[in-house]
């Protein structure tokens, strides 16, 4: 029988924060940055120009086709050195925090655009067709009348790929860095506790999730109520 | 004012519209009936450009909608539109439906707008329901804000798709009796519907300005009851008959002719 000792997680809980910090920073960005990126493209898919339509589909298309690790890995080994030439950075400066940002970002917007496609189309096109009468240009029609709606009929879902999102944050494990999870494991490591600080993080994460989706599950009853 | 010429539209295989004309000059109410599926609703729909057509040409106070290069938009500000649907915008306070096109369209300062919105909700009877949300009114009431909101932009006429085809019985009239007020206030109007009460009062009010003119043949039920109704009041409209003098289609493809039930049941 495994002797459990779960001594070293208090004297780790401030490390841990830290970690959960980095985490709950990327999660925060890429969740503001992805549905901005994402809700463009979702307008320039539905867009009838078929260039910017076709443009959109193939980013959505990519980003969707490959595994999140990967993306992951290339911005750890292009992003940094890029901004580093473009921003004459030290070679010092830390720029894996940005990189992953930028990564999730940029990966989430994908299904953050599909999500957010779906909610333009659930906006009747009489909506659009009442706007557009009244003189709007197509894009003011889109801002004013119909992503408000489409955001509103896809809150729930939206909300429910961000908290996907912060369980897929724990990937940056892949550049050492030390979120949440990267810092559990590094406590366990040192320690030499793995198990017990991996089901601990796998509690945590548990907690916040099961807790997020009930709350997202409120939501949902009284959007539609 | 509004100019339809020779105009032919098509969905896929079925023509909605052919050779279609019409003409409504200033001032002038124009009823459009006939059965449902006869293309009423895409006239009016392609006489603000929210639907193209084919062939022919629509001038509206001097702007030609088919031309490539013609502000829409524009064009749009200075027609006003009521759906049969209301398409009021859910997500904004009804004052808030009113504003939004004056100040992002037109470019009025929120005063303004605000001034001119609350004038309208006045004259429409509603400016107690300013701050409720669309949804919170009946649909009588959501159509007179449909009004008032396209009233807002100071159009030069109005188009009606079936304003009242969506609405409860008993809250047609209080829709009808603002869309007779606009009729007398010499608001050019075209306005598709079934409900020929309306036409009748409009007309009996000044017949010479007032037509009327359906696609097809009606029905034969309602044809009658238009005659009846010609034969009592002489200066009535030429409802639903097939002597429409402003407007020319030919008959739709068969399956069409379904509908016919539909538009007789709805009067």
């Amino acid at each position: 029988m495994y002797d459990f000792d779960w001594s070293s997680i208090p004297g780790a809980l401030p490390f841990l924060w830290q970690g959960m910090k980095v985490s709950l920073g990327i999660t925060a960005v890429a969740v503001a940055a992805g549905i901005a990126w994402g809700t463009v493209l979702a307008v320039m898919r539905l867009s009838p120009a078929r260039a910017v339509s076709l443009f959109a589909a193939g980013y959505v298309g990519l980003f969707r086709s490959v595994p999140l690790v990967m993306v992951l890995l290339w911005f750890f080994l292009i992003v940094p050195s890029l901004l580093r030439d473009v921003l004459r950075l030290s070679h010092a400066t830390d720029l894996r925090l940005a990189s992953a940002m930028v990564a999730f970002a940029l990966f989430e917007a994908a299904y953050y655009s599909e999500i957010m496609r779906a909610g333009i189309q659930s906006v009747s096109k009489g909506q659009r067709a009442a706007a557009l009468a009244l003189g709007m240009t197509p894009l003011q029609a889109m801002w004013h009348v119909v992503l408000p709606q489409a955001f509103r009929n896809m809150l729930p879902l939206l909300l429910t790929q961000a908290i996907i999102l912060f369980q897929d944050t724990s990937l940056v494990y892949v550049s050492a860095l030390a979120d949440f999870f990267g810092a559990a494991y590094k406590v366990g490591d040192r320690d030499g506790r793995l198990v017990e600080m991996l089901l601990f993080a796998g509690a945590v994460y548990f907690v916040l999730c099961s807790a997020a989706s009930w709350a997202v599950r409120l939501l949902r009853r009284r959007v539609l109520a | 004012m509004i100019s339809v010429r020779d105009v032919y539209k098509s969905y896929g295989e079925v023509e909605v519209l052919a050779a279609c004309s019409v003409d409504v000059r200033k001032g002038e109410v124009i009823v459009v009936c006939g059965p449902s599926g006869s293309g009423k609703s895409t006239l009016i729909k392609c006489i603000n450009g929210l639907e193209p057509f084919e062939r022919g040409q629509i001038v509206v106070d001097g702007v030609e909608v088919g031309r490539r290069g013609t502000n829409l938009s524009r064009l749009r500000a200075r027609v006003g539109m009521v759906f049969q649907q209301f398409e009021l915008f859910p997500h904004m306070k009804v004052i808030d439906n009113l504003t939004i096109a004056q100040v992002k369209v037109l470019g009025r300062s929120r005063e303004e707008a605000r001034r001119k919105a609350l004038a309208l909700l006045d004259r429409v009877g509603l400016r107690e329901h300013a701050d409720k949300h669309p949804g919170q009114l009946s649909g009588g009431q959501q159509q007179r804000v449909a009004i008032a909101r396209s009233l807002a932009l100071d159009p030069v006429c109005m188009l009606f798709d079936e304003p009242t085809s969506a609405l409860d019985p008993e809250m047609i009239n209080e829709v009808l009796d603002v869309m007779v007020g606009l009729a007398r206030d010499g608001m050019t109007m075209v306005v598709v519907t079934h409900e020929m009460g309306f036409a009748r009062k409009v007309a009996s009010r000044s017949s010479s300005w007032t037509r009327a003119a359906s696609w097809r043949k009606p029905p034969r039920r309602s044809s009658s009851r238009s005659r009846g109704r010609t034969a009592r009041g002489s200066s009535s409209p030429r409802c639903c008959t097939t002597d429409g003098p402003a407007l020319d289609r030919l008959s739709p493809k068969p399956p069409l002719i379904a509908g016919q039930s539909l538009s007789a049941g709805s009067i």
